[in-house]
């Protein structure tokens, strides 16, 4: 019985001592997560990497037509 | 459409990436913060420089068994595009070291050795710029980029994992044992590290295809 009580303090003070150093703060931008302002950041990233892509896309169309106006190899 | 599945794979993953990249959690550590993120984009981009030196030097090998002027081509877009992701893996690293290690430029064994990988690969295009003979150029630049691919995998992984780096996975450890408790941080790493790669195979391609068709005008215009 007496190992037990000593193995569950023992467990406790473990627990207790991680949740100790799970609570120390660090700072993240939760504010501008909560205001919903993260979406905008999204928002502009998304933009720009589909304009890239569509551009590429673009590119990648125009070579392929130039490879068709050439003759094929004999 | 079915040949260009993996361009659409690329787009997925990217997108992907920046939606999940910036809104899942990530670990909460002093120092690094939210900046953590930037590991979703600033590795990547040397996992994508490191496939396309790869694949550079493949095909220079091949070019070496095989001289033609197709190996030749692909050889040196693959290490065209290698070195935009190096450069941009670089600046990106400056960006974030400047915030979290304090300057740009830390002496950073690893950022010394990727800075000196990247000089030796442009050392290679100086020596394809400098030698007028078609031949000879693809030949000596062949050599060399077997070379540059030999130095820059020390440079990269094995030296700065012998001395203090302050990148992760150094000191004797590789991987990223920072993250290891981390799973969350994986399920956006990894589709970021196939997505840009495959972004960057596609941008190679495209480089290829252009030179193609430029060498197939020359070859035109001598038959005329």
């Amino acid at each position: 019985m007496k190992t037990m009580r000593k193995f569950l303090l023992l467990f406790f003070s473990t627990l207790s001592s991680v949740a100790v150093y799970a609570q120390e703060e660090v700072e993240m931008a939760d504010t501008m997560r909560s205001e919903g302002k993260i979406y905008v950041v999204v928002a502009i990233l998304g933009l720009i990497l589909f304009g890239l892509f569509g551009y590429l896309v673009v590119l990648d169309r125009k070579v392929t037509k130039l490879e068709k106006k050439l003759p094929e190899k004999k | 459409m079915v040949k260009h599945w993996w361009k659409i794979a690329s787009i997925l993953l990217l997108a992907y990436t920046v939606v999940a990249g910036f809104l899942m959690s990530v670990p909460r550590l002093n120092i690094l913060n939210e900046s953590i993120r930037a590991l979703y984009f600033h590795v990547p981009m040397w996992f994508g420089m490191i496939v396309m030196f790869l694949v550079s030097t493949i095909y220079a090998i091949k070019y070496l068994r095989h001289p033609t002027t197709k190996n030749d081509i692909l050889s040196v877009e693959f290490a065209n595009t290698g070195l935009y992701f190096g450069l941009l893996g670089i600046t990106t690293g400056m960006i974030w070291a400047n915030y979290t290690w304090g300057s740009p430029w830390h002496g950073d064994p690893k950022q010394n050795g990727a800075a000196i990988a990247l000089l030796v690969y442009l050392a290679y295009f100086v020596l394809r710029g400098s030698v007028d003979n078609h031949e000879q150029r693809s030949r000596l630049s062949a050599v060399y980029n077997i070379f540059a691919f030999a130095a820059m995998v020390p440079l990269i992984f094995i030296l700065p994992r012998m001395t203090s780096s302050m990148h992760p996975g150094s000191g004797g450890n590789p991987g990223f044992n920072m993250y290891d408790l981390d799973s969350r941080m994986r399920m956006v790493f990894y589709p970021a590290v196939a997505g840009w790669i495959l972004l960057g195979v596609w941008i190679a391609t495209l480089r290829i295809r252009i030179r193609n068709v430029k060498e197939r005008i020359l070859e035109l215009e001598d038959y005329a």
